[in-house]
């Protein structure tokens, strides 16, 4: 029934899209200088990224209606909020860092979740906030950058590409989007860090970290980090940090994935436990402590007592 | 009030107590030098925030208690029986028409033993021996950075050099920061303030 009335309506978007094609297709002024960019038209002839929204008088009202607010812990939809996700650039390119657990409130939903979310063999996406959302719109921009690939045979820049999102998000604004993502990637300028969330805040730097967790990944990343760590080190400070994250914060944890993007692409660096990290360390990896990373077994044998000698 | 911040850290012979010194009403900073730390004792220290008000309220009436045994028995409570004591009378506070609203850190130099002592107390009556704790936003911060940094047995030094990373971290992160910080630290030779 929508469909139907969506197609004889006048006076929806989808309407008004139609009409401009119509006014595009029927154009016969436009020169051929003007071809590709249709004289400004182009974006709304060939369709701005669209998709439906539900059938009701206020969407982001009904939204709020079924995610979960704190005012209503009965709702249908519940949003993965709690997380842990890091990225950092320095001398050997960018560390990727999340961990895996979903919650919906209490409940710890899963404890796999692949939170780096593999747009292309030069980009990673992080994901914190609305899982479907994050993973739905890096996906959808992973189209995209394909897409500007063909058209300019040239990969997309991490800046452009982390911009596409933003502008997209933004134009949901107050929709009820929630994500908070660093785009990561190595293009012609070298390895990049953007943080794109879904107020449109878009920053460029070289190290954030997102999520309820991130105050304790900061607390160990901010202390370990400077520009020249070698690989080795960077990898350990990643998978370090995301542990303390996961030991502190109950909305974090379950295992860490560790991602490290160099010149030609990225690279899945490994799958962590926290708790098998808590106890017996991270094991043979390049920079790790070879044991584990809990503070009782690491001051094991220490005491503070200070008799007299 | 979460906008507090407070640290506590033991090491060899010692516990380093450090608070920030902004007393602040809704946004306004009223005083930025308020020493937030008491001493009840010649080897005993407590950090207090909270709820305006009952923070010196409290923190005097448990200076008051602890210096009247000393008189009534001519010793000091030693660092574990003075938290018990503390604890007990915020977990009977809370159960009366008006709490106490106060979060504590109890350090002190169990001379007896010779050993540091550390306890964490919240309003609730929560108490538990830490090797280093926090209270306020800071705690967010901190816990995780002394997980990774702590060592038990640090000289003086090298524990002043760690809760300076703390207050460094705390600075760097934290939107509405606080300024300056009392340190003093407790150890056999007695309480002193120290400059970081």
């Amino acid at each position: 029934m929508n469909t139907f009335v969506n197609r004889f309506s006048t006076t929806n978007a989808q309407s008004e899209i139609r009409r401009a094609q119509a006014l595009a297709a029927d154009e016969e002024d436009f020169s051929d200088s003007a071809w590709g960019s249709e004289a400004g038209f182009g974006s709304l002839a060939k369709g701005v990224p669209t998709f439906s929204v539900p059938a009701v008088a206020d969407p982001s009202a009904f939204l709020r209606l079924h995610t979960d607010d704190h005012a209503d812990p009965n709702c249908r939809i519940k949003i993965q909020h709690g997380t842990t996700t890091l990225a950092f650039r320095f001398k050997g390119g960018v560390i990727v860092a999340v961990d895996s657990r979903a919650t919906a409130g209490s409940y710890v939903a899963s404890g796999t979740v692949k939170k780096v979310i593999e747009i292309n063999p030069y980009l990673l996406g992080t994901m914190a906030g609305g899982a479907a959302d994050c993973q739905y719109w890096e996906t959808y921009l992973g189209i995209h950058c394909r897409l500007h690939e063909l058209r300019n045979r040239e990969r997309i820049s991490v800046s452009a590409a982390s911009k596409y999102l933003s502008n997209l998000v933004y134009g949901y604004k107050g929709m009820g989007l929630s994500m908070g993502t660093m785009i990561c990637g190595w293009d012609k300028t070298g390895p990049s860090v953007f943080y794109v969330d879904s107020d449109g805040t878009r920053l460029k730097g070289d190290l954030f970290s997102v999520g309820s967790g991130s105050t304790h990944a900061y607390g160990v990343l901010d202390q370990g980090y400077h520009w020249d760590l070698t690989d080795a080190e960077a990898q350990e400070l990643g998978r370090r940090s995301i542990y303390a994250a996961g030991h502190r914060d109950a909305f974090s944890g379950n295992t860490v994935n560790l991602y490290h993007i160099k010149e030609d692409g990225w690279h899945f660096i490994g799958n962590y436990d926290v708790s098998k990290m808590h106890y017996e360390g991270p094991g043979d990896v390049p920079g790790g402590p070879g044991k584990g990373y809990g503070y009782d077994i690491r001051v094991e044998g220490r005491s503070s007592a200070n008799p007299p000698a | 009030m979460a906008m507090e911040t407070s640290f506590a850290i033991t090491g060899k012979g010692y516990v380093i107590v450090a608070a920030d010194t902004t007393a602040a009403r809704s946004i306004i900073k009223m005083k930025t030098d308020e020493d937030k730390i008491k001493t009840l004792s010649p080897h005993l220290l407590m950090s207090y925030s909270g709820e305006p008000g009952d923070t010196v309220q409290f923190a005097e009436y448990v200076e008051r208690n602890i210096r009247l045994y000393q008189i009534r028995n001519l010793y000091a409570l030693r660092p574990s029986a003075a938290a018990s004591w503390i604890r007990r009378a915020l977990a009977t506070s809370l159960r009366t028409r008006k709490p106490y609203g106060v979060n504590l850190l109890v350090g002190g130099y169990d001379t007896a033993e010779h050993n540091p002592h550390l306890y964490w107390i919240d309003y609730f009556g929560t108490m538990t021996e830490v090797p280093f704790g926090a209270h306020g936003y800071g705690a967010y911060f901190a816990l995780s950075l002394l997980d990774r940094y702590h060592d038990p047995e640090a000289p003086l030094e090298e524990g002043l050099g760690t809760l300076k990373r703390c207050i460094d971290e705390v600075s760097k992160r934290l939107v509405v920061s606080p300024g300056k910080y009392k340190v003093k630290v407790v150890d056999k030779d007695g309480i002193r303030e120290v400059e970081l």
